[in-house]
This record gives structure tokens, C-alpha cells and sequence, in this order.
């Protein structure tokens, strides 16, 4: 029997607006206000959901269906490590970890963030630890969403399907309240429309990628993972044709494709930094976000079974999700070669093993294709950058004058 | 027979026989790469050979011939060549010794190894499935993930019965039918029920030995060695999974076991301190690690390493075989979300061995090479003092790399392990007088 809860239906009507500082400013000011919520620690716009009486469900990289959770009314947060030291969590961990395992435990064991449930995925092996780390830690519910890893089998759909069901059953009774099919339906609206909205930002990216630096860009997808998906879509609307109308003129920079941000972040100035030799015009930088490729259909029976199908059949590519159909050094040179890049720049964070992994397949492909590659590691915490920088310019340089 | 005569025949029988059958594993999988047949490349944590052995597929585990050359000391050779082809210093060492051994054409330091004809794996280790992504890139090989859910929360499994086991239980019985097909299209032959039946019963005759032999060692003096010993028979746990071979020797183990227990017979240790290992042992010094211990009078009485790595069959799980394929659905779920549990939820399972094994302190081993085991072990072992005043000692190192193996550094930590050790024996019995 579910018990109504207050906060959660406060949240639910949530009507006021957890970042407003973008309001009514031009676009430059827009774009600085949302890399200043980026790269706020605090995170501000959750604190304030929470201020609010909203409840938060934390889900680790790289995807979850968020609509279950904004279907009950609660916001989904995108728990993405962040660049600060790990005071508190180093204790929880062994070595040779990478570092967005550790501080996205810290930012709760710092009570940066609180949330009232924390979800990881069985995406490595270190994050699928985090569900027994953090439940040891927290008395709210955490645990691993098994998302499938067989995408090839003829029950995968109907296998999450259910997995879904399940998840929406334990948020149910954290948010207090039935979760309906109209529920779905109108979260699977609001999402679907937040990812056309990042497919037309991505469009911009490839086609006139001089409009928007790469830095900029990033940040505009970032922020929806820290504040409610209608104000995100809110400020895409707004910023979009604001993008369009700029004045910018082409410069002589190489196309590439950045390949690497599935997980841990790079931070912003590593971005910023490649951004001022290239012109990112794709990459896999919080592809979580961008996962399913089209509409969810609205217009079924089963909106959870519309959101598992659309998982394994209309999706994206990462090292974590093993499909037949989707060897991934076939589709990093489709990525390539769809965006009219010119090179690629493959990276993987510091002691991501699926991420190192892929590295050798990917340069075996590349180099199999004739097809220039700058290969780095990088860690969220890092802050210096020149040596790289130095090292970029020289590749494109070759590139530029070879 | 005299007494001594009944000794010399079982005691250490396990042992002998283990290592007997090892090599003859070997000496068959270097026949059948010699004669160009087809193998199965598979994983302790799920092997599925049930399945795999109905078809004649050898069974080839990578994960042995890696620490294999570990234990042999040519694993830096292997890591080597593996990270001039390309492959980072901070990923599996495992992985990285079988690429080699792929590059040398399956030379092996017992022999040579076949190559793939199929790999199969489950998700009880997400590096299994990179891995065998690179087999399906090096030989252009089918590849089949065998998806098992896991535990979703700490003490949330669910049974036969339950909504979600059920949701589960139909994912992983339409995987077996899917596999089964895919085995039909690469070897020909055609499924046979009553095999797998037959090698379902062996598999039976196997877990129940396996827990029984497990559960014997409460006695005191331990039986075996966990680290040591247990590793012999887990390899035959893995290796002989299905097979009469496999099934005579867990009857005789269970034998040798029950007999020692009766007898009082123990290891060679003079046993002061009954320890529990948690984690993976560190192969590169694989002898004198436990060495280590055995010298201070410690020896090793349990292990989490022998639950996961037989892929969950210590829950001594049985199978139905008048309804085989769905009772084997049954099984692989409880027992490889067994072995996942061992690595991520173990310590309350721990707690729970301090008293019924009469443990005296808790060895953790993270290691560099692997995440799996490795990760949650600080905070494990932070909930396991939380929960118990009891030594625990954490020591790092690797399964594989010797050059993150410190033999002084690990020495001095082990000493003053044992000397709080002694110093709270002396205390008990102080306070006890």
C-alpha cells in the first residue's frame, strides 16, 4: 500500500524553477551561467529541488531511464564524480580506481549532495560496486539497475522491461505515490523532446561547428543532468536559434571526433583546450544522455516496454554495452565518417579499464582506415593542461601542413 | 589395512589426484590444439559446461592459463608483449597474459593452448566481456554474453516465486535456448537432453561436494589450506565441471575430508590462527605468500575466492533432472548471483564465518588487476570492524604483476598482523585466568 507522501507531491508540482540565472540574459551570458552551474560543486540547482521539498534519485553514469523517476515526480540527478578531492571516500576505496568512482561518493559522504536514492549500473567492474560501497554508507535504497548485458538475446526487451517494472516499483514507494502509464507517457514526451533538442545542438556542432565552441556545447548538455528536463528544454529553445544567429566566421581548424567522455568527465578547460586547435564536431561526452537515438513512441500500450525496446534497438554505442550489431571500432569510423571529421581524438580516463581497452581497438581500426589519431588519458581532477595542449597543436599541425 | 595404511591412501588424495588431473586437462586441451580442433573459451564465474559439454567442446578457461604463468614466473614476459601491442599497464593482468599467449599462437608454459572455436561468458565480471571482445576481433569467432542478473541490493535476492527471480529466471532459460542453437550451428551435432542430464548429474554430485568439503573445514584443526589447497580443488571444481572425473573425485574429496575430520588430522600448520581470505590470491609469489602466514602458525580455513571463482557452486545448488533445462536456468542464476554476491555483499557472510568457522582475523587482498573483487573491500572491511572487534589485515598487491608484488613491504604488514594477533590471544587468556 503506497503512503502519500508531501514532499513528493510537492515536488511533483514543482513549479518553481531550480536555475533561473540564465533568464532573460543574451547568449554569451546564458552560456557563462550554465559553466558556472557546471562547474559548481555544490550543485546548487539540486540543493534548491531539495530545499524545495523535492526528492532526488542519484544514477550513476553512463544511462538510466530517467523518465521512471521524473514520471514519480522526483528529479533525476546525473551523479558524474566531480573535480574535488576525496577527503572521505579514499577510505572506502582500494587503489588504482579511477577518480569519478571516488568523488561521487564523496559528494554525498561531504553532503554536497542528499539524495533519497542512489541507482549504479553494472557498467564496469568498479561501478557495480557502488551499490554495496553506498548501501553500507546510507540507509536509503541503493542499488544496481541490471540493464541487459546480452542486447542480442530475443528476451532483452522483455527482460528490462520487467527490470524496469521493478525499479519503478522501489521508487513508487520511495516517492510515495503510483506511477501510471499517463505518467510515463507525458515524462517519455518531456524526454523525448529534450533529446531532439540535443540531436539539433549536436547538428549544430557538425555543420556549422564555428557557432559553438566545444566548451560551450558540452556545458549546454551538462546542465540537464543537474536541473528538472523542462527547464533544460526550457533553455535549449531559447538558446538554440540564439546560436544560429551568431556572426561567427569558419576558422582554419581540423574536424574531430573526441571519443572517451562516456563516464568520468574531462574537465571543462581539457574541452576548452581542444576546442581552440579543433572543432569537436562529435563525441561520446555524457552519451547517456544521448542514448536513444529517436522517439520513444508515445503511442503504445506499454510506455516501459517502449523505453526498454528503444534502449536496445534506437541507441547509441559505448565500451560498457557489449552488442553484436554494434562492434565499436566500427561505429567510432561510422561516427567519423557521418560528422565529416577529419581525425579523432581517443582518450579514456585514468584507470578506466573498459575505457583503455577499447583504446588498442580503436587505434588498430583507425590506423587499419589511414585515419589520424591524437590517444591521451585524462582525470577529472587534473589541472594543468599545456603540456597536452602542446602536443594537440603539434598533431594538428602535422595534419594542417602534412 | 592398517591405520597408517588408510592415511597414506586418503590423506593428501585430493591433492595428488588434483594435480593429476590438471595435467591431464592440459595434456588433452595441447592434443586438441595439435589436431586443429574445436574448443570453448569460458570463465570460472560461470562456465556454463554443462551446455558446452553436450556439444564435446572443450572447455579452455583463460583465466587458469594466466595465472598459470604466474605461478610459473613468465608472466612478465606475457604482460610485456601484451602492452607492446598496445594494452594499458592498468588493466587485467589476465587479459593481458592471454592476448600474448593469443599472439604467440597459444603457447603456453604447459603446453599449447587451442585456439577459439566460441567464447562464452557471463557478466559476474564485466572485464570477461571486453576480453572476449577481443577474441571475437582477433578470429572473426561467435561470442555469446550469458547475462545473469545479480543481486540488486545488499540482502534483497529474490527466489522461485517472486516476481523479479521469476523476470530473471526467464531471461536466463531463454539465453540456454539461445545457446544451444548457436552451439547446434557450429559443431553440427545436434542437442541431446539425456547428456545433459547425465552431465547435470555429475554437476550435482560435484557442488554438493564442493559445499560439503567446504563446510568440513569448520573443524578444528583446519582440514585443508583454503589458499593452497582449496585452489587445487577448485581448479578441478572448473575444469572437471560435468564429468564422471570430476564428480569421483568431489565423492573422494568428501571422503578424505570426513575421514581427516574424524581422525583429527589437520594441515601442516601448527594452526594458533584460523584465518578467512578475502579476494584473489597473489600468484606472482603464490607459495611463499602463504608462506607468510603458515610460518607465524596461520593458516587459511575459508576463502570468498572459492565461492566466486567456482562460479557459485559452493551454495551446493542441485538440479532437478527430470526437468533439466528449466532447473539449469534455475541453477546458473542462484549460483552465478552467488559468486557476484561473494565479491560485492560478502561481508555479512563473513561475519556471520567468524563464529561458525571459529576464525581468529580477516585477510583482505584488494589487487591491481582486478576491480571486480577489489573495489568495495576498504569499506568492507570498514563494516566488518564496525560490526566486530576483530584483526583484520589489508594488504595489496596483484594476481599477476610482480612489479606491484612488495615481498618485504607485504612481510612487515603480515608480522605485525600476527603480533596483534598474539598480543590479543595473550590478553583473552589473561582475562580468562
Amino acid at each position: 500500500m503506497l503512503i502519500k507522501n508531501r514532499k513528493s507531491e510537492i515536488g511533483n508540482r514543482m513549479a518553481q524553477a531550480v536555475f533561473t540565472e540564465w533568464h532573460g540574459q543574451p547568449l554569451d551570458e546564458i552560456l557563462y551561467e550554465c559553466r558556472e552551474l557546471v562547474e559548481d560543486t555544490d550543485f546548487p540547482t539540486v540543493r534548491r529541488w531539495r530545499e524545495a521539498g523535492g526528492q532526488v534519485v542519484g544514477h550513476f553514469q553512463v544511462y538510466f531511464p530517467e523518465e521512471i523517476a521524473h514520471a514519480a515526480g522526483m528529479l533525476p540527478f546525473k551523479v558524474r564524480g566531480a573535480p574535488i578531492e576525496s577527503v572521505q571516500a579514499d577510505s572506502r576505496f582500494g587503489s588504482y580506481l579511477c577518480s569519478i568512482l571516488k568523488t561521487s561518493l564523496e559528494l554525498v559522504l561531504s553532503e554536497r549532495v542528499e539524495l533519497e536514492m542512489f541507482v549504479t549500473h553494472p557498467i564496469c567492474d568498479a561501478a557495480r560496486n557502488l551499490a554495496a560501497v553506498w548501501g553500507r554508507n546510507y540507509t536509503y535504497p541503493c542499488e544496481i539497475l541490471y540493464l541487459p548485458q546480452n542486447a542480442n538475446s530475443s528476451y532483452s526487451a522483455q527482460y528490462l522491461r520487467g527490470e524496469y517494472d521493478r525499479l519503478k516499483r522501489g521508487i513508487e514507494k520511495i516517492a510515495g505515490r503510483e506511477i501510471t502509464d499517463d505518467d510515463l507517457s507525458a515524462s517519455l514526451a518531456v524526454f523525448n523532446e529534450n533529446r531532439a533538442l540535443l540531436r539539433k545542438l549536436y547538428a549544430i556542432k557538425q555543420d556549422t561547428p564555428w557557432l559553438i565552441s566545444a566548451d560551450d556545447a558540452y556545458v549546454l548538455v551538462s546542465v540537464g543532468g543537474l536541473i528538472p528536463r523542462e527547464e533544460h528544454n526550457d533553455l535549449l529553445r531559447t538558446v538554440l536559434p540564439k546560436i544560429k544567429e551568431r556572426a561567427a566566421k569558419q576558422q582554419d581548424k581540423i574536424r574531430v571526433v573526441f571519443e572517451g567522455g562516456f563516464c568520468e568527465q574531462p574537465p571543462l578547460d581539457l574541452i576548452r583546450a581542444i576546442g581552440r586547435s579543433c572543432y569537436v564536431v562529435d563525441d561520446d561526452l555524457l552519451i547517456g544522455m544521448r542514448w536513444i537515438l529517436e522517439d520513444v513512441p508515445l503511442n503504445g500500450k506499454d510506455p516501459l516496454f517502449n523505453l526498454a525496446e528503444a534502449y536496445l534497438e534506437t541507441s547509441s554505442y559505448s565500451p560498457v554495452q557489449h552488442d553484436l550489431r554494434k562492434p565499436k571500432e566500427k561505429m567510432l569510423l561510422k561516427r567519423i565518417k557521418d560528422s565529416g571529421a577529419e581525425a579523432a581524438i581517443v582518450t579514456a580516463a585514468k584507470m578506466c579499464e573498459p575505457g583503455l581497452e577499447e583504446q588498442v581497438a580503436y587505434t588498430y581500426a583507425l590506423d587499419a582506415e589511414n585515419i589520424s589519431y591524437f590517444i591521451g588519458e585524462f582525470e577529472e581532477n587534473m589541472t594543468s593542461f599545456d603540456s597536452l595542449e602542446i602536443q594537440l597543436e603539434t598533431f594538428v599541425e602535422n595534419l594542417l601542413f602534412d | 589395512m592398517t591405520e597408517k595404511q588408510i592415511d597414506d591412501t586418503i590423506v593428501g588424495r585430493g591433492n595428488k589426484d588434483g594435480a593429476a588431473l590438471f595435467r591431464q586437462w592440459f595434456d588433452e586441451l595441447n592434443e586438441v590444439a595439435a589436431q586443429g580442433g574445436q574448443s570453448a573459451y569460458v570463465f570460472v564465474m560461470g562456465s556454463m559446461a554443462e551446455i558446452l559439454r553436450v556439444f564435446d567442446l572443450p572447455v579452455v578457461f583463460p583465466e587458469i592459463n594466466s595465472l598459470q604463468t604466474a605461478v610459473r614466473r613468465v608472466a612478465h614476459e606475457y604482460l610485456d608483449q601484451a602492452e607492446d601491442y598496445g594494452y594499458s599497464p592498468d588493466i587485467c593482468g589476465y587479459v593481458k597474459a592471454d592476448v600474448a599467449m593469443q599472439l604467440r599462437n597459444g603457447k603456453h608454459s604447459m603446453g599449447r593452448i587451442p585456439k577459439p572455436t566460441i567464447g562464452v561468458y557471463t557478466n559476474a565480471c564485466n572485464t570477461y566481456i571486453k576480453w572476449a571482445e577481443i577474441w571475437e576481433r582477433m578470429y572473426e569467432i561467435p561470442i555469446f554474453t550469458f547475462d545473469v542478473p545479480g543481486t540488486r541490493a545488499a540482502g534483497t535476492q529474490t527466489w522461485p516465486g517472486d516476481l523479479d527471480f521469476e523476470n530473471d529466471c526467464r531471461y536466463v532459460a531463454a539465453q540456454i535456448k539461445e545457446l544451444i542453437e548457436l552451439c547446434e550451428e557450429i559443431t553440427d551435432i545436434k542437442f541431446d537432453i539425456d547428456k545433459l542430464r547425465e552431465i547435470m548429474g555429475h554437476a550435482n554430485v560435484m557442488s554438493r561436494g564442493w559445499k560439503q568439503v567446504l563446510e568440513l573445514n569448520k573443524s578444528r584443526p583446519s582440514l585443508f589450506n583454503a589458499l593452497t589447497d582449496g585452489t587445487i580443488y577448485l581448479g578441478v571444481a572448473n575444469g572437471f565441471r560435468g564429468t564422471k572425473e570430476g564428480a569421483d573425485y568431489f565423492d573422494e574429496l568428501v571422503e578424505e575430508m570426513e575421514y581427516k575430520a574424524a581422525q583429527g588430522i589437520g594441515t601442516l600448520t601448527n594452526e594458533e590462527y584460523r584465518l578467512l581470505f578475502v579476494g584473489v590470491p597473489c600468484y606472482p609469489i603464490f607459495r611463499r605468500f602463504n608462506e607468510l602466514f603458515t610460518t607465524q602458525n596461520g593458516t587459511f580455513i575459508n576463502s570468498t575466492y572459492l565461492w566466486f571463482a567456482s562460479g557459485g557452486t559452493n551454495t551446493g545448488f542441485e538440479y532437478d533432472l527430470d526437468n533439466p533445462l528449466d532447473s539449469l536456468a534455475e541453477g546458473i542464476l542462484i549460483n552465478v548471483r552467488d559468486a557476484m554476491d561473494s565479491m560485492f555483499f560478502q561481508d555479512k557472510i563473513l561475519i556471520e564465518m567468524l563464529d561458525t568457522y571459529h576464525a581468529d582475523g580477516v585477510v583482505y587482498h584488494p589487487i591491481k588487476s582486478c576491480r571486480t573483487t577489489s573495489t568495495g573491500m576498504a569499506d568492507n572491511r570498514r563494516a566488518l570492524m564496525a560490526d566486530r572487534d576483530v584483526p583484520s589485515l589489508f594488504i595489496e598487491s596483484d594476481m599477476m604483476d610482480r612489479r606491484v608484488v612488495s615481498e618485504a613491504q607485504l612481510k612487515n604488514r603480515i608480522e605485525a598482523f600476527f603480533e596483534g594477533l598474539a598480543t590479543r590471544k595473550h590478553q583473552a587468556a589473561i582475562e580468562g585466568f
